[in-house]
């Protein structure tokens, strides 16, 4: 099969490597229909992920039909239509019958690296780095899902593959920030990055109650598709984010921030130019401009929660203006098996259709040429999905 | 042996353990397919079998070690009384579950990767084949010393075995609903000298590693029924930097 191989830091391919196989009893493959790069995978391709190795298969997005399934796997069918979600969860550990799918204690085969990183594994994800299993990822023509009679959403006919296709990721990421938010009447919440989770956290946001989204950017075509999402803009680039706030809520502050950009902020302050500076001599590994805003931004009492990814250390995080404001943290990869099933049902009723964020339908091939585009906002580009069996678009 | 013989007998807690799997959890490879583990194998292998040849057991000379921090997830200690590690998991089912598996020790292969094969040869005794280098095989007989269903099973190796060990397993019910506490301690003496030495040093680390990662597939095999692989998934072209 064809599939999209990380070789090192901005260099991606489109190789023939083998089909997958069933290697355990629950699993099952899946031929792959649609799959998306996710903004998560440009920390990928900029080297920002430890363990990754050459000849990674990329990819956690993506959606198809089962072909294939394994002994012990009574949940899904051969000819199934399914959305994969980008975490995998064994379903019966302590975490998993908590509802904290991404904190399965099973699925990581690479467990003692997160131990020796973060104390304790998480669970496996799709192409994405060793550290979380080494999994070969979904931007190829098929796919291997361990444990797949506990992730995969089977969806019914009638549903186009682009309506249902973020169900894999950035639309339950994006309403798990904004559920995290714990939105009351009246409540304005704060949104950095107006990237696809940021765009699916403003929206999930105003599902949930939120009166009003103030969402922060510079890239024009993002800005759009936040306001037409019926948020306000504030960019970055030309505006002081903190007065900003401040002024348009009152002087108090929102009363929820969402950091949905993670560990490669790029800023337009001063301490963005000096992380960039320090990541760049390793002094730190992460750079974190967005969330110091966001802390310093937050009004008191208030939620600060984390779609962004993080993965490594930060420097000066402003903890005593969080702890001095009392601030609630949330965050983490998302809990996807509990927002799967709902988020559908939402979908289903027409309340959102999550495809208004794809601007980029492209084949496989163009797979390389999709991040770069991604990578660099080339023509207006803010969400690429590939078609692994289209050699023409 | 009522339970209070077992409780009493914590000074000496080898006395509760048994130790088939010396070489099992002592020599054990930490990953697969690394050639510091594979020298590791050579010279511990031959370093215990020649052991084995005295017929002196050591497991004895472990009384005294002190059970007493029970509660510390890790030990993993070398001196003039061997080799102790202790290792602890979580595992979401009932001790009498759990229990039960592993009295079943012909299933242990299917979590101790060191492992070829366990035959029971009668309700006490059984006879144990491990992984050595070069495809070869170290084989002991092992008998149950210890036995309280649903709590503890204790180990040691038969004199005359090529692998001179004790160990134990046990299993406690964790705080609320939290499952069973799997607590396994292993002793082995390495011998002495300057091949026990370097043994001693090179198994200095492994063995809670070793042990730690049976623990793991143990729990995943326990909460899932399989554990979790990607050995045999597709990849594309590998480079000569990749880390394995």
């Amino acid at each position: 099969m064809k599939a999209l191989v990380w070789h090192g830091t901005n260099d991606v391919r489109v190789e023939r490597v083998p089909d997958p196989a069933i290697l355990n009893p629950r699993d099952a493959i899946v031929k792959i229909t649609s799959t998306a790069i996710c903004g998560s995978d440009l920390h990928l391709l900029d080297g920002y992920i430890p363990t990754m190795q050459a000849g990674d298969i990329l990819g956690h997005e993506f959606m198809g039909e089962v072909v294939e399934v394994g002994k012990d796997n009574t949940k899904l069918s051969i000819g199934d239509r399914v959305v994969v979600p980008f975490t995998i969860a064994c379903g019966h550990c302590f975490f998993c019958e908590k509802q904290l799918w991404s904190l399965c204690d099973n699925s990581n085969p690479n467990a003692w690296m997160a131990e020796k990183l973060y104390g304790y594994t998480t669970s496996g994800l799709f192409g994405y780095s060793h550290l979380t299993g080494g999994y070969a990822g979904g931007q190829a023509q098929y796919a291997r899902v361990p444990f797949a009679d506990v992730g995969p959403l089977k969806i019914p006919a009638g549903l186009a593959d682009e309506q249902v296709l973020f169900l894999s990721d950035i639309f339950p990421t994006g309403y798990m920030a904004a559920e995290n938010c714990d939105i009351q009447p009246g409540d304005t919440i704060a949104v950095w990055g107006c990237g696809p989770v940021g765009q699916m956290a403003i929206r999930s946001a105003f599902l949930l109650g939120a009166e009003r989204v103030i969402a922060i950017d510079d890239v024009p075509e993002r800005i759009r598709l936040a306001q037409k999402g019926g948020a306000e803009v504030l960019n970055f680039a030309d505006e002081d984010i903190f007065e900003r706030l401040k002024a348009l809520t009152g002087g108090r502050g929102p009363d929820a921030c969402i950091d949905a950009v993670g560990l490669e902020a790029h800023g337009a302050t001063l301490d963005a130019y000096v992380d960039k500076v320090k990541a760049a001599a390793f002094l730190a590994t992460d750079r974190p401009s967005a969330l110091r805003q966001a802390i310093h931004a937050c009004r008191k009492g208030g939620i600060v929660s984390i779609p962004g990814v993080y993965g490594g250390f930060l420097d000066k995080i402003p903890f005593g203006a969080a702890f001095q404001k009392g601030l609630t943290f949330r965050m983490g990869q998302t809990h996807m098996m509990k927002y799967m099933q709902p988020l559908l049902a939402r979908i289903e009723r027409g309340e959102i259709d999550p495809s208004f964020v794809i601007t980029h339908r492209l084949p496989l091939d163009d797979a390389p040429r999709g991040y770069q585009m991604f990578k660099n906002k080339q023509d207006e580009c803010i969400k690429v999905v590939l078609k692994p069996h289209e050699t023409v678009h | 042996m009522t339970a209070d013989v077992n409780v009493a007998g914590v000074e000496r807690w080898a006395s509760a353990l048994g130790g088939a799997a010396l070489a099992a959890y002592g020599v054990k490879q930490m990953r697969e397919d690394r050639s510091v583990a594979g020298a590791m194998l050579t010279a511990a292998g031959g370093a215990l079998i020649a052991r084995g040849g005295t017929g002196h057991c050591p497991v004895y000379a472990a009384a005294g070690f002190n059970t007493a921090d029970a509660e510390s997830t890790r030990a993993s200690l070398s001196g003039s009384r061997g080799v102790n590690v202790e290792e602890v998991v979580t595992i979401n089912a009932s001790p009498e579950q759990l229990f039960g598996y592993w009295r079943n020790l012909s299933q242990l292969p299917l979590f101790m990767s060191h492992l070829v094969s366990v035959q029971q040869l009668d309700y006490r005794r059984s006879h144990w084949v491990a992984k050595a280098p070069a495809g070869r095989t170290v084989q002991w007989d092992a008998e149950i010393i210890n036995e309280i269903p649903g709590e503890l099973l204790g180990w040691r190796t038969l004199d005359r075995s090529d692998v001179v060990s004790a160990g134990s397993v046990r299993f406690k019910r964790a705080t609320g609903d939290r499952g069973t506490e799997v607590r396994v301690r292993l002793q082995y003496d390495p011998p002495a000298g300057k091949i026990g030495a370097t043994v001693a040093w090179l198994l200095g680390h492994e063995p809670a590693q070793s042990i730690r990662e049976d623990l793991r597939r143990f729990k995943q095999l326990m909460e899932t029924g399989e554990v979790p692989t990607i050995a045999g998934q597709p990849r594309g072209q590998q480079s000569m930097f990749n880390y394995d």
